[in-house]
Order: structure tokens, then C-alpha cells, then sequence
């Protein structure tokens, strides 16, 4: 019990509560808290989710996104995604059980929506947000072609994005689950 | 260095363990003396300002001192104890910097020393216009003010928050050159005071299939990160407060989310948005970062308490012992699986090992500072220390933790550090023995902050 909860029932018993209506109470804060709407939760909300849940409406190519690459990414990334200040992102040539293991999107990403997700909220890191959700289509369409992902036609949307599978997606443990269970 | 009322026979009686460490109970004996130990690079600048003056009779006794002050600051003679930053070049705020554990004492960190870890800078929030909206799987999504959350039943906790990239350098082949708090010191430790997050859930009201909780910052990164329901219901909480006052705008103001224990990325800081789902997000920073590559070509996820780690904060790297003689070993311990049991030492590289004495209270994953006398003989030695907790997990040593993981893991390092003392008294960071082979490479890990 901590202290919080004790103060509250002592006042409670104090003020001629019993203690079994006190413990229904418990931590029970003020309820302070005003109602979301609809719209202010869609407003706020920019998780995209595995499955796709998340995901905005629009689309974007290859070949568009190539062209945002040059102009917004390519100074940190490199050519062709190769790394630079920031991130390699694609062209491994040694594997994951290599002495020098290159972890790209292609070589190590699980979720083709992580890569829409983090790109949308955090980058470019000089103006991040700035990219429309097509733009944002777009990058992630080129940056899985250039991982010979997706095809140089192909288009990412809400409904094609979350059917590509990664080629690392089986590659992970986890930890928690396993952990808990021998709970 | 041992004083005239410490013989060497009261220091032969006294021995716990090899190659002269000492009994505790020598801290409480009168007139025990410890040899100084000092930083190479401080040194000079000390000695230079204190010959000007006699200190029979100091100038500082003669003129008025200065008046007060709003807010206080360290002396001017303390400032080589900072922060140590390193960062992305093309992204200034996209980094870390380094609390200097070596150059401090006891186990709370001060706010201005409070490691840092930043993916794309700190955001000035005016907290009039701050809110957290809690929405998702609950009965009622609630957005809250500040001002409504100061006015909720608050708790302190004292706790340690570590990245979970500390000590990262370990992972390479050459061992760090750098003073140990600045390749350790991604770890400090506050009282944090703020709302039980329970409080928060169940005002909104957890549906049946709650299982995950998505917590995102209002910083230039949009910061998120997954974290079981089970872990949110238990011991997290929302702080307002650290050490305090209110969050310093580094480490999250006007709102940082409290995992104690858990990876730092967790403590997710300028907290705005927390989404109650039935699934993790699957955010870049639970797949493609704060992941564990190992030997196989699998990799750990979701590998979220810092397991029982230790270090030497003095004497320790980069550091000189004057003379041979007595002197007390000193560092930090923690875990985030609970209370730390037991710190044992060796000065002897590992051959035999004794109990250093904590300082209490020994809090629940907190920093617990620990000591030991030792007297030094003036031969070349390693002196190392390991942490044991209240599961009985003892800290590993790095030719054990490397086997396990490999060396490509980035994240969770926290195998025994070694000191290397010269006949000098220099200090310097070295693997075991058995490791020295690899010596033949300089070529370090996937390092790298982004």
C-alpha cells in the first residue's frame, strides 16, 4: 500500500467512509482529464502498425520517390542508400552472421510499415513532418526497390504496403514472451 | 600512504582478499588515511591556483564573499566535471552525452549531469500548450494538462535510468581509452517524482484486450516505443519532477514517462501521446535499433531490464596513485531486475575476490554505491569489480557475455570491467588475458549513434 493510498483512507475513515469502500477507491485520481474526440485522436495519432492500421490514404511510386531521395535524403544517406552521416540503408553485401554484418532495411528490417512510420514522423531530421503522406509512399516504394523488395512498377498504398514481406521477418526473439512465460 | 597509527601488521590482520584488499570495518578505524588519487589532466590546474594563497590566513577571509544567487552553480574550481557529448556531425542533436561517473561521489546524479540521449534534439515545450492524449483499447480516450496532472496523487522513486547502448565500446576489439564514465556514464541516477501511470489507466478505463501501451514524445523524432501493459500497470509512472525540481527540458520537461529498470528509450521523454493497443508498433526503434544481433543471425527483441552491471568509478581509467599504499576503491552497482545483493572485488585480476562494503540504503533499482580499502603494493595489478542481485544473477565476465552474444549485439554490455594499474600507478582500461589475441585488430563495431 503506498502512501497516497494510505492518506486517502485515513481521510476516508476519518470522514466515516469504512475501509471497503476506501479499497475500491485505491489510487483513484481526480478525473481530471477531458474527453478526446474523434477528430482530435486522428489529428494526434501517427502510429502505423504491422498489419497496416495507421496507414493514410494515397500512394507513391519508385520512380517518385527516387527523385525525393536525391533532393532530401541522399546528403546524409549516400548514393543509392549506401550511408553516410546517417544510416545505411541498402546495398548489404555481408550478411548477418558475417565478421561485419551490415544491418539495412533490406537485410535486417521485420516491417515494411516501420520504414512509412519513421519516415513520416522523423525525417528528413533537418525538417521532419515536412513530407506529405504520398511523398512518404513514395520513399518507402523506392527504399524497398532499392532492397529488391518490391518491383521498379511497383506502388505503395495502405493496401500494398502492409502485404510486403521482409526478408528478415523470421529473425527476430522475443525476449519478453519468453521470459514471461517462465514466469 | 598508510599513516603512522595504521603498521603493516594491522594491515596484514586485515587482508579479505589478495594482493592487499582490506577489510571494511578499516573505515571505521581513526586515523585510517587514503592516498590521493588523481586525474592527469586536472592536476596542474589545481596546483597552480591554490599557490597564491596561504591558507593560514586565505584572501577569501579579508573581502566580503558574493552575494546570493536564484540559482546556485558548482564552483568554478569543479568545472572539468561535465558532461562529455558526442555527436552526429550532419545532426547536432542527434547523440548522446556522458555523465562523468569517475569524477563523482555518492549515487543521485545532479540534473546538469544527467546523461543525455537525444534522436533529434531537445524541444523548447511551453507547458501551457502540453498535452497527453491516452487513447486507444480504454472505456474513454482523456487528454490532460499539465496544470491537471500537478494536481494528481504524486510518488518518488529513486532510480537509475541506463540507455540501452551503454558501454557499448566494450564491444570492441580494443578496450576504451576514454575515463569510465565517458564510455559508462549513458546511466544516472534521480529521484523522480510524478503520477502512478496505474492512476492514469484506470481513469481511463483498460478494455479486456489491452496488452501493449505505445508511448511517443513530442520531440523533432516523434519518439516511440512499445511497453507490456503488465510493466505500465506495475511500477511506471509519469514525472514531473526530478530531484525536486521540475524535469530539466534535456531529460523530458514537462513530462517524462518513468520504466524503472527498463532500457532507457523506454523512459520515453516530452511525453504527448500514449496508445493503449493489443499488439507493439513495431516502431524503427524496437526493430531496427535496440535489438540484439547474436552469433546465429537472430536477433533479441524486446529485451527490456538492464541486467546487474558494476563498475570502478575510482581509481579507474586515466587516473594516477601517487604512491603505494592505502587507498579506497569506490564505484557504482545497479540492476534493473531489483535490489543489488552483493559487489565483490578483486585486485589480483580476478584470482580471489572479497565483499565491498554498500552503502545503504540499497534501493530497488537504484544506484548502490560501493567501497573497499585496499592497500596498494606498487606492482603492476588489475582490479575489478562484480555485481551480484537479489535473482542471483552475477555480473558475467566480457570473454563469457562475447561467447554468449557475440560481439554485434551493440545493445546491453555490461560484462566486468577491468583497471590495469602500472608500476606508475596509471591506470588503464584492459580485457582478460585470454583475450589479448585479438589484439591484432583495431577495427571497431558498428558504432554510431543513428
Amino acid at each position: 500500500m503506498n502512501n497516497n493510498r494510505k492518506i486517502l483512507i485515513s481521510v476516508l475513515i476519518a470522514a466515516g467512509i469504512n475501509s471497503s469502500s476506501a479499497d475500491e477507491i485505491k489510487d483513484a485520481g481526480p478525473g481530471l482529464g477531458h474527453k478526446a474526440s474523434p477528430e482530435e485522436i486522428a489529428a494526434w495519432n501517427i502510429s502505423v502498425f504491422p498489419d497496416g492500421e495507421g496507414l493514410p490514404e494515397g500512394e507513391g511510386s519508385v520512380v517518385q520517390g527516387e527523385k525525393i531521395y536525391q533532393q532530401k535524403c541522399l546528403a546524409c544517406h549516400g548514393e543509392n542508400g549506401l550511408g553516410a552521416t546517417a544510416d545505411q540503408l541498402a546495398g548489404a553485401q555481408m550478411g548477418l552472421t558475417s565478421e561485419y554484418p551490415e544491418k539495412t532495411i533490406g537485410s535486417y528490417w521485420p516491417y515494411a510499415t516501420t520504414l512509412f512510420d519513421v519516415v513520416r514522423r522523423a525525417m528528413p531530421m533537418t525538417a521532419p513532418g515536412s513530407l506529405t503522406d504520398n511523398e512518404t509512399y513514395a520513399l518507402t516504394a523506392y527504399l524497398l526497390h532499392l532492397n529488391n523488395i518490391i518491383g521498379k512498377d511497383d506502388v505503395m498504398n495502405a493496401s500494398t504496403l502492409p502485404k510486403v514481406k521482409m526478408p528478415n521477418i523470421d529473425g527476430f526473439i522475443n525476449i519478453y514472451d519468453i521470459e514471461e512465460k517462465q514466469k | 600512504m598508510a599513516s603512522d597509527r595504521i603498521n603493516d601488521q594491522t594491515l596484514q590482520e586485515n587482508q579479505v582478499a589478495g594482493n592487499g584488499l582490506l577489510d571494511r570495518r578499516l573505515f571505521l578505524m581513526r586515523g585510517v588515511q587514503f592516498g590521493v588519487i588523481s586525474s592527469v589532466a586536472a592536476s596542474s590546474s589545481l596546483a597552480a591556483t591554490t599557490s597564491e594563497n596561504n591558507p593560514a590566513d586565505p584572501v577569501w577571509m579579508h573581502v566580503p564573499g558574493k552575494p546570493f544567487s536564484t540559482y546556485g552553480m558548482p564552483s568554478s574550481f569543479e568545472d572539468n566535471v561535465v558532461r562529455f557529448p558526442t555527436q552526429n556531425e550532419a545532426v547536432p542533436g542527434n547523440g548522446v552525452s556522458w555523465t562523468p561517473l569517475h569524477l563523482m561521489e555518492g549515487s543521485i546524479t545532479p540534473n546538469g549531469l544527467h546523461y543525455e540521449r537525444h534522436h533529434n534534439g531537445v524541444p523548447q515545450i511551453d507547458p501551457k500548450q502540453h498535452r497527453l492524449l491516452i487513447h486507444g483499447l480504454v472505456k474513454e480516450d482523456l487528454i490532460f494538462s499539465i496544470e491537471d496532472l500537478l494536481r494528481y496523487p504524486m510518488q518518488s522513486k529513486i532510480c537509475f535510468i541506463e540507455c540501452g547502448g551503454n558501454s557499448n565500446a566494450g564491444w570492441n576489439k580494443q578496450p576504451s581509452k576514454s575515463e569510465a564514465g565517458y564510455f559508462n556514464g549513458m546511466v544516472s541516477c534521480s529521484e523522480w517524482t510524478g503520477v502512478p501511470l496505474s492512476v492514469l489507466l484506470d481513469e481511463v478505463g483498460l478494455r479486456k484486450k489491452a496488452k501493449w501501451i505505445i508511448a511517443e514524445g513530442a520531440d523533432a523524432f516523434a519518439m516511440q516505443m512499445s511497453i507490456p501493459i503488465e510493466k505500465a500497470m506495475d511500477d511506471a509512472f509519469l514525472a514531473l519532477y526530478q530531484n525536486g525540481e521540475r524535469i530539466r527540458p534535456e531529460n523530458g520537461y514537462p513530462l517524462r514517462l518513468i520504466v524503472p529498470g527498463w532500457e532507457g528509450v523506454l523512459n520515453v521523454k516530452w511525453l504527448r501521446r500514449l496508445q493503449v493497443t493489443n499488439r507493439p508498433v513495431m516502431a524503427r526503434n524496437e526493430t531496427s535499433r535496440y535489438t540484439e544481433l547474436q552469433p546465429s543471425g537472430k536477433s533479441r527483441m524486446f529485451t527490456f531490464p538492464m541486467e546487474a552491471k558494476s563498475l570502478i568509478t575510482s581509481p579507474s581509467a586515466n587516473m594516477v596513485l601517487k604512491t603505494p599504499g592505502l587507498y579506497q576503491i569506490t564505484g557504482l552497482a545497479w540492476t534493473g531486475r531489483g535490489k543489488i545483493s552483493k559487489v565483490e572485488i578483486s585486485a589480483d585480476d580476478g584470482k580471489t575476490w572479497a565483499d565491498a562494503e554498500l552503502q545503504e540504503p540499497v534501493l530497488d533499482r537504484a544506484f548502490t554505491r560501493f567501497r573497499l580499502p585496499w592497500n596498494w603494493n606498487g606492482k603492476p595489478t588489475v582490479i575489478k569489480s562484480r555485481a551480484i542481485d537479489e535473482t542471483g544473477y552475477v555480473q558475467p565476465e566480457r570473454n563469457k557475455l562475447v561467447k554468449e552474444r557475440g560481439r554485434h549485439g551493440f545493445f546491453h554490455y555490461n560484462a566486468i570491467i577491468n583497471w590495469h594499474i602500472d608500476s606508475d600507478g596509471f591506470v588503464s582500461h584492459v580485457y582478460d588475458k585470454d583475450e589479448q589475441q585479438q589484439k591484432n585488430s583495431d577495427i571497431s563495431i558498428d558504432s554510431g549513434w543513428d
